[in-house]
């Protein structure tokens, strides 16, 4: 019982911050930007995080600077495809080998100094609820901002006129310039919003999930956040879902190395990696759920004519 | 104050040239801003950085051997990137040759001849082929992104490399540490000197792929297809070409390139397989393709400038004392001044006033 919890309660850490980077993603995507840099921001945002926090003493001003990094390298991003027009994907790659090194030279110093861990919630006698307790009371703060940020998410998109405008953008960005919105405008917030997601998914990395700073410790997961917008097929409650998903197949391959059985450690590393390839491959076989979802613009410059 | 693009009638031919000289001076300048911020005289931290590794034989040798493998990958990413397949996972391609191709000195240790050194680069450049028809099969059957399949297997690739070294693999006499029997005699690239410098087979095959390539882009039909199917995919069906070929013919041209410098990198200057063999030339190289503008020969060019790069990070370290992880971040500048820069090739930028955008009609 005891074991089942403290699997739970990782498998809760190790899916936040895939949630954080692909929620954020989700909405970058759904006004027409494909921003493959998400691993980038998340590692710059981890290293500041880690360092704000160890500088101030307080992790809270850790999570404030991750978010801030990870506005701060979108923000270029944005610069380079919407007012410059350059290519997505390749401005996207830039991004995260830029994000990777900046986060490595910022990180020297910090190597193998202790970090701080945000407080986990306590709320007297609810916490203290055997099993269920601790899974749904006990949690840091940025777990339960997460499940927030995806409501607000799939409020906002699917439910608001600012939800409208900004899939309209992404789906005819014509249309929506001819109907007077800013395309470049909603683009950029969208894009700021991704990368303050990022940030933060990165900073929850170094401040919760192994607090410290680890050089590379991103380990893929901006790609695989980036994997699961195209398996939730752009929809935010299924982005979630398969956050969750992912976060156990992770925890399950860790604690299986745990167990000491006979498979080698590097197979069960590699399995979050393989799972995405087959959850791409499930989703993207199905063409008429690919083309009813896929925001109809993603990925082409728009210039507006004066 | 804002920015307006005004787009040319057609593709300015100078910019496409000035472009990446532009992005390479303005690195150097944000380089001397990072070095000033850093406390260190930004002109004597660049010419260490970026001269020193010119001025001798040793380090001229030292840059061929690291532009090498970035030529050979580069410019397979050239002739892909210009298709539009976004293969990015040339990292886990250059680990598959090398494991594949070190089956030889791991199985047959005592195989000393020519056909040994045939064999090795033969197998080198199958393994990476293998590994990139992965994401090619899928993005053709299934329509699963290239991009982040490719990248997947990049760390399935390092992990599997891992568990051969350190496990089934392992030099039985390497008192535990995790690599294989060190290659040796004709499972080593062979050296020929050049005046002063010695170069290895690897930069041989490296110029002659970029030429076999830059011919195949300017000479061929095949050329021609992967330039209309990556500029218009529609023009390109109608003249007959398929989409799903072109997808497999550069999976198969770039992982095969990727692999041969993933062998040529262990049988040279790695001499064994270890757990990391690449400084993440796999990635470098996707900024040589762009700074080489999509162009196998300019790859050539591109690979000897960012090869300057990892030599002078590790110049920077030993004279500056800065670390040599700055090596990264000039190469990410770079290529994001690259990409801002080419702009200029589509538009005209100008720069307005927003009081005065009001008024006038430019």
């Amino acid at each position: 019982m005891n074991e089942l919890l403290s699997i739970i309660l990782t498998i809760i850490t190790a899916s936040t911050p895939l949630l954080l980077a692909a929620i954020g993603e989700l909405v970058v995507e759904r006004s027409g930007v494909l921003n493959l840099g998400v691993e980038g921001m998340m590692a710059v945002g981890a290293v500041c995080g880690f360092g704000a926090a160890l500088t101030t003493g307080s992790p809270m001003i850790g999570i404030l600077a991750a978010i801030a990094a990870g506005m701060i390298l979108s923000l270029l991003f944005g610069f380079l495809t919407l007012t410059l027009v350059a290519n997505q994907v390749a401005t996207g790659l830039a991004l995260t080998l830029l994000g990777l090194g900046v986060a490595g030279l910022i990180g020297v110093s910090f190597v193998g100094q202790p970090g701080l861990k945000l407080p986990l919630l306590q709320i007297p006698g609810l916490t203290a609820i055997p099993f269920l307790g601790p899974v749904i009371f006990g949690q840091d703060v940025l777990v339960y901002a997460s499940l927030a940020i995806t409501a607000l998410v799939a409020y906002a998109l699917f439910r608001t006129k600012l939800g409208l405008i900004i899939r309209a953008v992404g789906d005819s960005h014509q249309s929506a310039h001819a109907l007077g919105y800013g395309v470049i405008p909603v683009r950029y917030a969208c894009v700021l919003f991704g990368g303050a997601c990022a940030g933060l998914a990165g900073g929850y990395l170094s401040l919760a999930y192994t607090p410290q700073w680890i050089e590379n410790m991103t380990a893929g997961r901006g790609w695989i956040a980036l994997a699961l917008v195209v398996f939730a097929s752009w929809l935010p409650w299924r982005v979630a879902i398969g956050a969750y998903l992912f976060g156990t197949v992770m925890i399950l391959g860790f604690s299986l190395q745990g167990q000491g059985i006979g498979i080698p450690s590097q197979l069960l590393s590699s399995l979050p990696y393989i799972v995405t390839i087959i959850a791409l491959v499930i989703i993207s076989g199905n063409r008429a759920l690919m083309r009813a979802n896929t925001p109809a613009c993603l990925g082409q410059p728009f210039v507006p004519d004066r | 104050m804002r920015l307006l693009l005004e787009k040319r009638a057609e593709r300015s031919r100078r910019m496409i040239i000035l472009s990446p000289l532009m992005a390479v001076g303005l690195t150097l300048l944000t380089g001397a801003i990072i070095f000033a911020l850093l406390g260190l005289n930004p002109l004597r931290a660049l010419f260490v950085y970026f001269v020193e590794p010119l001025t001798s034989s040793w380090s001229i040798e030292q840059l061929i051997v690291k532009a090498t493998p970035l030529a050979l990958i580069g410019a397979g990413l050239a002739v892909s990137f210009r298709a539009n397949v976004w293969n990015i996972g040339a990292e886990g391609q250059l680990t598959a040759g090398a494991i594949l191709g070190g089956l030889i000195p791991v199985f047959f240790p005592q195989w000393q001849s020519p056909l040994a050194l045939f064999f090795m680069l033969a197998l080198g450049i199958l393994g990476g082929m293998a590994w990139a028809s992965i994401p090619a099969v899928l993005k053709n059957r299934f329509n699963a992104n290239e991009i982040l399949t490719s990248l997947m297997l990049v760390y399935v690739a390092q992990l599997i490399l891992d568990w051969l070294v350190r496990g089934p693999w392992r030099d039985p006499q390497g008192y535990n540490f995790p690599k294989t029997v060190s290659f040796s005699g004709w499972q080593l690239l062979p050296q020929f000197s050049l005046g002063p410098i010695y170069i290895n087979l690897g930069a041989i095959l490296a110029v002659a792929a970029a030429m076999a390539l830059a011919f195949l882009m300017a000479r061929t039909l095949k050329g021609f297809e992967i330039r209309v199917m990556g500029n218009s995919p529609r023009a390109g069906r109608f003249s007959g070409f398929s989409r799903s070929r072109t997808v497999w013919f550069c999976f198969f041209l770039a992982g095969g390139l990727a692999g041969l410098a993933g062998i040529c990198e262990v049988m040279s200057t790695v001499g064994q397989l270890q757990p990391s063999i690449s400084p993440g030339y796999g990635f470098t190289a996707i900024i040589v393709a762009f700074l080489g503008r999509l162009n196998p020969l300019g790859a050539l060019v591109a690979a000897l400038a960012l090869a300057i790069s990892y030599l002078g990070g590790e110049g920077a370290q030993v004279a500056l004392g800065v670390s040599d992880k700055i090596a990264r971040v000039f190469q990410g500048i770079l290529l994001f001044y690259i990409l801002a820069c080419d702009t200029l090739i589509l538009y005209r930028v100008k720069l307005l006033k927003s009081s005065s955008a009001a008024t006038s009609p430019a």
